[in-house]
């Protein structure tokens, strides 16, 4: 008997692998109640969400897997709606059972089935095709993830990244829309982390599925991001490539605290995401400059906060240069600290801190009044919790 | 040594282990899986035959059983003749009487399966029922024999309920302990004696079954 798996139910190119969430639910954790509130989207690839514990990260995949509803708000793959519930006075009403979706999720404690083996856990969600072609799925899932070897083996007699590399292989055997992983790798050690890593990528190079990520771990951020979303009592504070959104600081007043001269009121103007940047209209000057590509919607409310010391001044318009923000100013007014002086500078009525040398400041003749360029790297911008 | 008396008990304790098996399998998952605020009732309604008096509970299934309820006059239409006083009266008393020993057992071990395999089987594409059959009941194994085998023996040897809806009828209703209370009345204490004997041996090797069996634990235990 020759019986196939269904299709996603959204089998369209394009966009089809996109995971949409939005999602409202009061949680409770052991320091009490929050009200969890997130919208993203995840692309094909790693998605990150990292957080404390307690954030609601664990809480965000079991409503995306379908074990949890939340009390408000829509969760789509691929434009395929699986929940959807706007509150009491609307009348959508759509909640598909964890079952029918088609997502994988790894849980925290793997949760493979103690009384099968290997090959049988792979070939547990595979139940309504034939004997043959089961087995030939789980075979070439389980070569692919390299342990073809285990396949007799029962989960206890194996070690952690091996149940690791099964508990991955029964949930990819299925083709999922998507995948969700929680703390995956938090038990294991670095090497078998990134072998286990580089295999999952290389299955992914295939099938383009969004593939969430939930850690607390800072270094497993860098050591797979593609996209970060940080969380913090159940919102999403920061969102970015990890290198800008790791050690960006998330809040204003530890902005302030460790470093940023210059925070500015703005607004997100547009969106280029073939550059990877976005144009944000600061201060009251209502100048324009760019800035990381973050996953938010134009017209957005920010907060782009600058260090002085990552700021140069030029008296010329500087060309073949790579920084992207390169704004005409005025200097005026400049205040000697300790063996740096700090220069003010006008740019159409927002105002810069920057920060030279004693040196640098004799070198360009620097003194109130005078026309200078203020240049910073697209990177040296900080995008900051409004 | 009355062999008809112990066949009764026998033919009785394996259908009614039989039935309940069946039956005391999805109540005891509606218990375990169940949200509905007044569970605890049914809960408590399942556990009663454990602490009523086996005449009580008799009683009412006489009651019930007879000419005059509902269930009597639609059993008597069908057959032509009353449940009361007959083996298959018997069997709805012991089912009754029966009932906790399978279903909390099988309950216990349901409710033991490690939540994180039922959401994982649900990732995986398995549907709830889908999940019990292939998850649920073949870790819960030795819970499984501990019920049956439970029910089995303590079918075996009920006096008042039997006595109560069956009466003593010899061949019909006289099961194993109602004939060793007739041969203490007839002060035929030799044979009361054998008959006893046997009930005891075989009521210890099942309980040894079940102790054994659960200390082994090839329940396999869920791991991490």
């Amino acid at each position: 008997m020759e019986v196939t798996v269904p299709p996603p139910a959204s089998a369209g190119a394009g966009l089809s692998s996109e995971l949409e969430v939005r999602i409202r639910k009061r949680f409770a954790n052991p320091e009490g109640s929050f009200l969890l509130n997130v919208h993203f989207r995840a692309l094909a690839g790693f998605t990150i969400l990292f957080g404390a514990s307690g954030a609601g990260k664990t809480t965000v995949l079991e409503c995306i897997a379908g074990l949890i509803a939340p009390e408000e708000g829509r969760i789509a793959i691929g434009g395929d709606t699986v929940f959807e519930f706007e509150g009491e006075k609307s009348a959508i009403m759509r909640n598909v059972p964890a079952w029918k979706r088609n997502i994988g999720y790894v849980l925290q404690d793997l949760a493979l089935f103690p009384h099968l083996t290997a090959e049988q856990n792979v070939e547990y969600g595979l139940y309504q095709l034939s004997q043959s072609e089961r087995q030939k799925r789980s075979r070439a899932m389980l070569s692919a993830l390299r342990i073809d070897h285990l396949r007799e083996r029962r989960p206890a007699e194996i070690s952690g990244g091996e149940r690791q590399r099964v508990a991955l292989a029964r949930a990819l055997v299925l083709k999922p829309r998507a995948l969700l992983l929680d703390e995956p790798l938090v038990a294991l050690d670095r090497p078998t982390r990134s072998l286990i890593v580089s295999d999952l990528r290389r299955w992914n190079q295939d099938h383009r599925i969004p593939i969430v990520l939930v850690t607390h771990s800072g270094e497993e951020v860098f050591a797979l991001g593609e996209e970060v979303i940080v969380l913090e009592a159940g919102k999403i504070v920061a969102q970015g490539r990890p290198r800008d959104v790791m050690h960006a600081p998330r809040l204003e007043t530890v902005a302030q605290l460790t470093g940023f001269e210059n925070i500015f009121e703005g607004e997100v103007v547009a969106l280029n995401e073939d550059r990877g940047t976005m144009t944000c209209r600061i201060g009251p000057g209502k100048i324009d400059i760019e800035t990381p590509l973050v996953r938010i919607v134009e017209g957005a409310r920010v907060r782009v906060g600058i260090r002085s010391g990552d700021i140069l001044l030029a008296t010329e318009k500087p060309r073949g240069l790579s920084a992207r923000n390169v704004l005409p100013g005025t200097v005026r007014e400049l205040e000697q600290g300790h063996g740096m002086v700090s220069a003010y500078v006008d740019c159409k009525g927002t105002k810069f801190e920057t920060s030279v040398t004693i040196a640098a400041r004799g070198d360009l003749a620097l003194k109130a009044g005078k026309k200078v360029f203020v240049v910073f790297k697209t990177h040296s911008c900080h995008l900051l919790e409004r | 040594m009355n062999w008809e008396a112990f066949w009764l008990s026998v033919r009785l304790a394996t259908i009614v282990s039989a039935i309940l098996f069946v039956i005391g399998i999805p109540i005891a998952y509606w218990l375990t899986s169940s949200r509905w605020r007044w569970k605890f009732l049914v809960e408590a309604a399942v556990a009663l035959p454990i602490v009523l008096p086996p005449t009580v509970l008799g009683f009412y299934v006489l009651v019930a059983l007879g000419s005059r309820s509902p269930l009597g006059r639609w059993w008597q239409s069908l057959t032509g003749h009353t449940l009361a006083f007959t083996f298959e009266g018997l069997v709805i008393g012991s089912l009754l009487y029966s009932l906790p020993f399978a279903v909390q057992p099988f309950a216990a071990s349901f409710g033991a399966v490690d939540e994180a395999l039922l959401r994982a089987s649900a990732s995986l594409g398995q549907s709830p029922l889908r999940t019990f059959c292939r998850v649920v009941l073949p870790l819960s194994k030795a819970g499984l024999v501990t019920g049956f085998t439970l029910s089995f023996a303590h079918t075996l040897g009920e006096f008042g309920v039997v006595l109560m809806v069956g009466g003593n009828i010899p061949g019909v209703t006289r099961t194993i302990s109602i004939d060793i209370y007739d041969q203490v009345e007839a002060a035929n204490y030799a044979s009361a004696n054998a008959t006893a004997l046997v009930l005891l041996v075989i009521s210890f090797v099942l309980l040894s079954i079940v102790y054994g069996l659960n200390r082994r634990s090839w329940v396999v235990s869920t791991w991490r």
